[in-house]
């Protein structure tokens, strides 16, 4: 039997606020445990959460860029369950009215076609703290510097219907919160990371099949991974005739597998009801308009505007625009350069993401600037350099951190476009490999490559291409 | 010259400023009443003698540098609901027994600020659950009046003490009528102020949308002077409201001419006849100070108890699941995993009413009772608030008993929750509205005291101290002294 996959995601997002979305305490990552923990986090006897404005402003910006509606009213509410680092026994978040509700974002799948995700909600809540085993026998400790926490919960409709779907779903949130500077995306701290609702159905049926929740997937590759197994293990089981229960699962990236966490029977009923403590959130109109207007230019739109702009491919404007800075990158690129769009798009995408990826870091830490970059680009369109030379001239630039002339000269790399230079190479070669140029000339014209090689190989590689392909020509043909 | 302890907060706060008496003397003969009668009414879970005398010294400073305030170095004591800093803070409650608190609640801190010097912190229902202060881990406190009797609860506690004389008046909380109840059982002017007039933050939740503190005190002017420092906007505690405060004391003298004071039909029904009478007798003498009398009826009052006890519960299940012996109170000894160690801390941590609550606010949160019970709770409480609304179109002020009964024999209520619940019934409408209320002493019914009480509109306490104010000028009632006390 064919099936059909459905998969929701719900994107945990950490808002990169200065202090906590109900306390004072500050965010700050890998501080020592519970230094960053005051008395509202502690749940001391007699304290009141106080919301945090900057996160609803964060909030706010979310749900504009995706084209929500931004509720006027929304209501926070009590999640009631028993846990170490759940320090008051609930948590705060929202429930019935959500600050965001109805967006959707738009993704590009690998064949080029264009799907719309459709986004639910997305509502404000605090995190949790930490529960720590290791090095402790027998004895959990608390850490609560993450409790409090601003999130959004970012909610996506059933629309995604392969692991491959879900990533570049969850790629395309990411890049939407890193350009509106509402979360640094950091999924190994643990400030951008979702749960996968997976369920599988028998194609064409209209009837959605009991669905798992996969818990707080951390990577993009375990996301894919994750669900791959995931939907496997439910066709297998349907297939076998068994039954696919509701159930928490977790995912283990060691064993490459999802387990049972607690049923559906075992779950909490979490007595959700609005809390007491803080009145209804209420927005205005004006408060809205002065949020959009601080919004940045979005990834789509930036794409958009690449590819009129610069004539660029929708694949390389895509690429360029996943995040910000890269996109800002190349523009700044193309500018220096004064031109030469393609060219610097094939670079920033190519050879210089290369390296980026090589030393694993992202292009703010780039040790090649714009400018460094577009004076190396500059030397090829002027012929100093190939482009195939430029590739090794901008991997000494990333190594030694010196710009492109300085290793040009320094290793002789200037290219030989003078004819008499570059003939008189050719007329080494030629007589240096007589059996060749013979086959050559009864008709073998496979041989021209091997020429070029020759002549190449004893210039270094500096005889200009387009140059050599000429006198080469016209020499063997006598 | 009257003795000390039988003189109202204004009387002691122009002899501290004339010089006639020093804080320190004055904190001394409370202290030395305290240690006299502890034992025989339990009012105190603390008394804090060493810093008490140090603030009272300090206040002494202050007033003779002349910059003391209508407050400086003026005893009272707080409900021990209050979070005050280095201070054992027990909320009546096994789970909080030792717990030291490392902060003030801002009423705790204004207070101080004010000058007043804190003698101790008073007993309590646990969690301010109950209505006779029976449910108190720290035992049963006796009411003045009669010491085989409740002094009514919450607030039992600072209620006992003021009317003993033990301070000149104290703070209490008010969810239910845990203000109103006791002041009405032990004689005393207890003032209940709006939701959202005097910050929460510090005071441990029982029931968030209800819980307001508020004052007890011998007098209406007394009561105005506590409230003027507590009240005010809080930017700790979101539903405080961003009010100026008005001087209350200032409003006291306005006469009552052209008052209207709405008579609720539904507290009369059925209603003893012997506090009815008097209730009668104090609108006759509000009416003879030139108030016009109207009969109000407020048709969902009636179900104010079924109400308050779907809507109490659930946010008391919700606010006590802090208290698991994770970080602070009662923990069982050597808990076996965390299953045990949060059912163990907690069953020997909280008393048979806090559970009981915690059980019934967790049933009707529960999926699939949810709607029938706190929902629709929700909705009979918008229609109370509702009825009041009206009412106030018609009317300044409603007026009817405090309570249904004069104080019960300590232990008469104790097997029977509902019977106890019902000794609320004419308090909790203010709190499901939000509403200010204040109760006066209006006489006694076979030697108990009886309180009526007079419910505003939100905002309007400055009118209900002086409604009281003026009734209290013409009668002596708040004055009477329990025999042995004097």
């Amino acid at each position: 039997m064919d099936w059909d996959t459905v998969i929701g995601l719900e994107i945990h997002a950490q808002l990169s606020t200065r202090s906590k979305i109900f306390s004072g305490s500050a965010t700050t990552y890998g501080a020592a445990p519970n230094a960053q923990a005051n008395l509202v986090d502690l749940a001391y006897p007699g304290v009141l959460p106080v919301l945090n404005a900057e996160a609803v402003r964060m909030a706010v910006k979310f749900g504009l860029a995706i084209n929500a509606r931004v509720a006027r009213r929304s209501v926070f509410a009590r999640k009631n369950y028993f846990y170490p680092d759940l320090p008051k026994g609930y948590q705060i978040s929202q429930y019935e009215l959500p600050i965001v509700s109805g967006g959707a974002v738009d993704i590009v799948l690998e064949d080029g076609e264009m799907r719309r995700i459709g986004i639910t909600r997305a509502h404000l809540e605090e995190d949790a703290g930490k529960s720590l085993h290791e090095g402790l026998a027998k004895l959990t400790a608390v850490d609560l510097n993450r409790a409090g926490t601003p999130l959004i919960e970012i909610v996506s409709e059933p629309h995604l219907h392969s692991a491959k779907e879900a990533v570049a779903y969850l790629k395309k949130i990411h890049t939407l919160v890193r350009y509106l500077s509402i979360c640094d995306g950091n999924m190994q701290e643990g400030s951008f990371r979702c749960d996968a609702n997976v369920s599988v159905k028998p194609r064409g049926s209209e009837k959605l099949g009991t669905r798992a929740e996969i818990k707080n997937v951390n990577s993009f590759r375990y996301v894919e991974r994750a669900i791959n197994y995931e939907v496997a293990r439910q066709i297998e089981l349907l297939e076998g005739g068994g039954k696919v229960l509701q159930e928490t699962r977790l995912y283990d990236p060691d064993r490459g597998e999802t387990r049972s966490m607690r049923s559906k029977e075992e779950a909490n009923d979490y007595r959700y009801f609005p809390d007491p403590d803080l009145l209804p959130l209420e927005i205005d109109q004006p408060y809205i308009d002065a949020v959009a207007a601080t919004l940045p230019e979005l990834p789509d739109q930036k794409a958009q505007r690449l590819m009129s702009e610069y004539s660029l491919s929708p694949y390389d404007a895509g690429v360029l625009t996943t995040s910000m800075e890269l996109a800002d990158y190349f523009e700044v690129v193309v500018r220096d350069l004064g031109g030469q769009p393609k060219l610097a798009a094939n670079a920033v995408i190519g050879e210089l993401s290369g390296l980026l990826n090589r030393d694993g870091v992202d292009i703010s830490q780039s040790r090649i600037s714009p400018g460094s970059l577009a004076k190396l680009l500059s030397r090829v369109v002027d012929n100093t350099i190939s482009g195939k030379i430029a590739k090794d001239v901008l991997e000494a630039m990333w190594d030694e951190g010196r710009e492109a002339d300085a290793i040009i000269e320094a290793r002789g790399l200037r290219q030989i476009t003078d004819a008499s230079a570059i003939e008189a190479a050719i007329d080494k070669v030629m007589a240096a490999n007589p059996t060749q140029l013979a086959d050559y000339r009864a008709g073998k014209e496979k041989l021209f490559g091997f020429f070029i090689g020759q002549v190449q190989k004893a210039t270094g590689g500096k005889a200009n291409p387009a140059r050599l392909n000429e006198l080469l020509k016209k020499k063997l043909s006598g | 010259m009257t003795e000390l302890h039988l003189m109202t907060v204004a009387e002691l706060s122009a002899s501290l400023r004339s010089g006639g008496i020093s804080s320190v003397e004055l904190t001394r003969a409370f202290l030395e009443r305290i240690e006299r009668h502890q034992r025989e009414l339990n009012a105190f879970i603390t008394v804090s003698p060493d810093r008490a005398l140090a603030d009272a010294a300090r206040a002494d400073e202050q007033l003779a540098a002349g910059r003391g305030g209508p407050l400086t170095g003026i005893p009272i004591a707080h409900k021990d609901i209050f979070c005050s800093r280095d201070e054992k803070t027990t909320c009546g409650s096994r789970m909080l027994a030792n717990f030291v608190s490392p902060y003030d609640a801002t009423v705790v801190r204004r207070l101080r600020e004010a000058g007043a010097v804190c003698l101790g912190k008073t007993n309590m229902d646990e969690f301010a659950m109950g209505s006779s202060n029976e449910t108190s881990w720290f035992g049963p406190v006796r009411n003045p009046w009669d010491p085989a009797r409740v002094p009514g609860g919450s607030s039992g506690g600072s209620a006992a003490a003021v009317a003993a004389r033990l301070t000149p008046a104290a703070t209490g909380t008010d969810t239910g009528g845990s203000i109103r109840q006791p002041a009405a059982l032990c004689g005393l002017t207890g003032l209940k102020p709006t939701y959202g007039r005097v910050s929460r933050y510090g005071m441990i939740a029982f029931a968030s949308s209800l819980d307001q503190a508020g004052v007890l005190a011998l007098s209406a002017e007394d009561a105005a002077l506590l409230l003027s420092a507590m009240a005010g906007f809080d930017e700790r505690d979101s539903t405080s409201v961003e009010l100026p405060v008005p001087d209350y004391a200032a409003e006291l003298a306005q006469p009552l001419k052209g008052l209207k004071i709405g008579v609720l039909r539904e507290f009369f029904a059925g209603l003893d006849a012997s506090i009815e009478q008097l209730i009668r007798a104090a609108l006759d003498e509000l009416h003879a100070q030139g108030a016009v009398l109207k009969e109000v009826s407020l048709p969902h009052l009636p179900l104010s108890v079924p109400t308050y006890y779907v809507v109490a519960p659930a946010e008391c299940s919700s606010n006590l699941a802090r208290f698991d012996g994770v970080r602070y109170g009662h923990r069982c000894e050597k808990p076996r995993d965390l299953l045990d160690l949060y059912q163990r801390s907690r069953s020997e941590g909280f008393g048979a009413e806090v559970k009981r609550r915690i059980m019934i606010g967790t049933y009707v949160l529960s999926t699939g009772y949810y709607d029938a019970y706190y929902l629709k709770a929700q909705q009979v409480r918008a229609l109370i608030a509702a009825d009041f609304e009206r009412a106030f179109h018609e009317v300044d002020v409603v007026i009817g008993p405090t309570t249904p009964n004069t104080a019960f024999a300590l232990g008469a209520r104790t097997q029977d929750p509902v019977t106890m619940y019902l000794s609320d019934i004419y308090t909790i409408g203010a709190n499901l509205a939000g509403l200010p209320a204040i109760s006066v002493p209006c006489g006694f019914a076979e030697e108990l005291p009886v309180g009526l009480q007079i419910i505003g509109p939100h905002f309007a306490e400055g009118r209900l101290l002086n409604v009281a104010h003026q009734y209290q000028r013409d009668s002596d009632w708040h004055l009477r002294v329990p025999r042995g006390f004097g």
